[in-house]
């Protein structure tokens, strides 16, 4: 599963990065704790999150996660979007919560 | 091979902005250096709690990694407030740092365990008041 089949199949918007939607989605990790994250997500997972600041690009670029999920009404600053179009990190938002979006992404993972 | 080199960033205390940037370079470098991707991943996760600690708590520091044949060392040194009681910081879910900082997500107090779990010796000597300096080994092989 890529990228982009979240923007198409869960309609997801494209915040920032979409050079990179053709990246591979091998899991995912739902946390707000970035050292949780540094910790415990691995290389390719997808990142739920309502952090929308823009530290959460360098935590995703050092682990090489897949994308960056901001989830609810928080909307991703211009620093924040700026710095995943130069990390190339694709940075998607949604209206829906995190345990909504981890359902959704957990079964196209696993069908 | 056989080669022998040492980077150095400084890392300004408080601004986040910049927080991974230090990090982000030396694993570039690390990447060109064909080292084994296992090693460079956990390296990565111990220098970036090792900046954002300097960051979260410190007035100012800096990032030094040196690399040989056998291992790779990171000295993580600031001047700061200091760690009064090291095993309690080394204690998951301890933390002094700021609401706010928190409320950006860090201060999970997962800091200083995320680089013990990540390299094979971790050395702390601080002294309160004055600064604190984190020496991180990784062998190569």
């Amino acid at each position: 599963m890529k990228v982009k089949d979240l923007t198409t199949q869960l309609k997801m918007q494209v915040k920032a990065g979409s050079d990179a939607l053709s990246n591979e989605i091998t899991g995912g990790y739902t946390s707000d704790l970035l050292s949780d994250v540094m910790g415990n997500a691995q290389e390719g997972h997808v990142w739920i999150t309502m952090q929308a600041h823009k530290n959460i690009i360098a935590v995703a670029s050092l682990k090489e996660l897949a994308a960056i999920i901001v989830i609810g009404n928080h909307t991703p600053g211009e620093d924040t979007i700026a710095q995943a179009n130069q990390e190339g990190i694709p940075l998607l938002s949604t209206p829906e919560s995190a345990f909504d979006v981890s359902g959704k992404i957990y079964n196209m993972l696993h069908e | 091979m056989f080669f022998n080199m040492q980077l150095t960033y400084e890392i300004a205390g408080g601004d986040f902005g910049k927080a991974g940037y230090a990090s982000s370079e030396i694993k570039k470098v690390l990447k060109k250096l064909n080292l084994d991707l296992r090693i460079i991943k956990k390296i990565a996760v111990a220098l970036y709690e090792a900046e954002v600690n300097i960051v979260a708590h410190a007035y100012r520091g800096s990032l030094t990694v040196e690399i040989d044949t056998v291992k790779i060392s990171v000295k993580a040194q600031d001047e700061g407030p200091g760690i009064a009681d090291i095993d309690q910081a080394m204690t998951e879910g301890f933390s002094t740092a700021s609401a706010q900082v928190r409320e950006m997500g860090f201060g999970a107090g997962m800091g200083l365990p995320n680089i013990k779990k990540n390299a094979d010796e971790l050395n702390i000597s601080s002294e309160v008041g004055k600064g604190t300096e984190l020496e991180i080994i990784t062998y190569l092989k």
